[in-house]
């Protein structure tokens, strides 16, 4: 089974988020991740792997930094690596980066993609959905249990309030939800063997696409930092005093209950 | 020439979800601003008694797409009508809610029309150059990007509880036109077999009003029958922390922060909940944040507008009779 794994390098959750001189967001001194939700799409594919066999291709888009959270994944156990990196990417939006995964994914064997639900930085959650359109195969999202038998897929995805089961047969698109699996940590012999094992390094030229081919569909206006919030007020006495008094401002000064 | 906007309204089992209504009430004001119409679509089967509510709450036009096949939500047959739809009607910005459904549905709608989406929007303004602005929150609400489109359609979808619902108005009139499900064999591909909703009779954390949240403070899953207690007073959401998560006290769909739920009711009352950066990043917008804690020095305080320094397990239950006396 040829499994591809779409990861993203995010910055970690304990960042604070801070503004540079030309109103971006400031990447410098942060630490950098696989995307939490990516883990749950690699540790899928590697058991994917364990139970069917065949090899896991962990595809990445980033610059040359990426690299590491590819590392990571195959340290995990996935087999090869293959970053897309260009500088013309570097403003893409979610369809563009769509269109030059499709690119890539379509010239490699692929049974089945596994990407995580959505990525912590951006928060869009799209692309995994989109490249399932741009392929052509059916995508079930957000899924929190998997099976695989033969070509026939079970896939149990979260809803608003539930869960649904939804069936289809191979090749398809899945994205992870929180709940799928638990990511393994990498061991000390798969860091190394992560070594040896190949990244591929593709440009857009690479794939046939030229700056020309991507004019964003969305921009970006400004970003901003919220409103710091201040530190209200520590209600003192004892336990049924300080109650009665939160009731009493929650209704009085916050006008809430 | 793309003309109006259109409001993709969902409904489950032939009740019109909350945040289709807030995006109909915000949709009717920008068509007044900017004189453009404002279009509802409605998709399912036996959907046609919705038509009046989605009049009242201000369409100009109702489109019914039906069909035994549109009765449950898939993707492929969703997808499918709707992209025909939006083709035929050329409208200028395409509306829907950040649901379980927007969230899979608009990214595959946005690739099949060739568009970008803005997708869980907190915030969208009219504009003189590009028609709509959206405001969403990124690293979880530690940041936000204003979003415009260089293309027709616009596509974003809307958190709930972004927009109020206005008092609907049952004089309205508006025109009502059906048009045909056309599906086909490729749409069907992925099969839904079965749905399970879990009885509840809490609101979903990401429309509630009021939440209730505990983290590692609760000690244990057996503690939050306290916060459940709290939360039924007063109509509240119950939610946790990502310790109370990864301890497996609550279920992942319970978290809020980072790694769980983004959420902004107008109070959010924290219980045993230290505030590292990644749950405050998922909560931060609320209006009013409530903490209790015994540490003094937690970091919740820091962006809590009331706090009570003790033990939630004193507090929590007090607190709930005190509630009690208010909203009886």
């Amino acid at each position: 089974m040829n499994i591809i794994v779409y990861i993203k390098q995010t910055f970690d959750t304990e960042a604070k988020i801070v503004l540079d001189g030309s109103g971006k967001i400031d990447a410098n001194g942060v630490n950098l991740i696989i995307n939490p939700y990516d883990e749950f799409a690699v540790e899928e594919g590697i058991k994917l792997k364990e139970k069917l066999g065949g090899e896991v291709t962990v595809v990445s888009i980033g610059g040359a930094k990426a690299q590491e959270a590819i590392r990571t994944a195959l340290a995990m156990g996935a087999d090869k690596g293959v970053l897309i990196s260009d500088p013309a990417l570097e403003n893409a939006d979610e369809w563009a980066n769509a269109e030059v995964l499709a690119k890539a994914i379509a010239k490699m064997p692929c049974d089945i993609v596994i990407a995580g639900r959505i990525a912590i930085d951006d928060g869009a959650s799209q692309i995994g959905v989109r490249l399932a359109e741009i392929l052509n195969v059916p995508s079930i999202s957000s899924i929190l249990k998997l099976d695989v038998t033969g070509t026939h897929v079970t896939a149990t995805r979260e809803i608003d309030g539930g869960t649904e089961t939804i069936e289809a047969e191979l090749p398809l698109v899945l994205t992870a939800q929180k709940g799928l699996n638990e990511p393994r940590y990498p061991s000390v012999a798969g860091i190394m063997k992560a070594k040896k094992k190949p990244i591929q390094t593709l440009t857009l030229a690479d794939l046939g696409l030229s700056a020309g081919d991507l004019a964003p569909k969305m921009s970006v206006q400004k970003y901003t930092l919220p409103d710091a919030r201040k530190a209200g007020q520590k209600i003192p006495g004892d336990v049924a005093t300080a109650a009665h008094e939160l009731a009493r401002l929650l209704r009085e000064e916050a006008k809430i209950l | 020439m793309a003309k109006g906007i259109l409001i993709i309204v969902e409904q489950r089992n032939l009740e019109i979800r909350k945040v289709s209504l807030e995006l109909l009430s915000q949709g009717r004001k920008i068509a007044d601003e900017t004189g453009e119409p404002l279009v509802a679509v409605i998709v399912g089967n036996g959907i046609e008694g919705l038509a009046q509510t989605v009049t009242a709450s201000g369409a100009d036009k109702v489109i019914l797409i039906e069909d035994a096949k549109l009765a449950d939500y898939t993707t492929g047959a969703y997808t499918s009508v709707l992209n025909k739809l939006i083709r035929k009607e050329e409208p200028q910005a395409v509306l829907m809610g950040n649901t379980a459904i927007g969230k899979d549905l608009a990214p595959r709608l946005a690739q099949r029309l060739g568009v970008g989406l803005a997708s869980d929007c907190t915030g969208m303004e009219t504009d003189a150059s590009s028609f709509l602005v959206f405001k969403r929150p990124i690293y979880a609400g530690k940041a936000f990007e204003y979003l415009t489109s260089n293309v027709r359609p616009i596509l974003a979808t809307i958190r709930p509880n972004t927009f109020k619902v206005t008092d609907p108005d049952a004089a309205r009139k508006s025109e009502i036109v059906k048009e045909a499900a056309d599906i086909d064999a490729g749409d069907l591909r992925a099969i839904l077999k079965e749905v399970a909703i879990a009885a509840s009779s809490r609101p979903d954390l990401t429309e509630a009003n009021i939440i209730v949240s505990g983290g590692r403070g609760m000690g244990g899953p057996e503690n939050y029958v306290i916060l459940e207690a709290l939360a039924d007073v007063v109509g509240a959401a119950v939610g946790a922390s990502r310790a109370a998560v990864d301890s497996g006290w609550k279920e992942h769909k319970f978290q809020v922060g980072q790694t769980g739920k983004t959420v902004a009711p107008t109070l959010y009352i924290a219980c045993g909940i230290s505030g590292a950066i990644q749950h405050l990043a998922g909560m931060g917008s609320s209006k009013f944040i409530v903490a209790i804690n015994k540490d003094p020095e937690a970091n919740i305080f820091n962006v809590a507008d009331y706090g009570i320094v003790g033990d939630l397990f004193e507090v929590v239950p007090v607190l709930t009779e005190e509630f009690k006396k208010l909203v009886k």
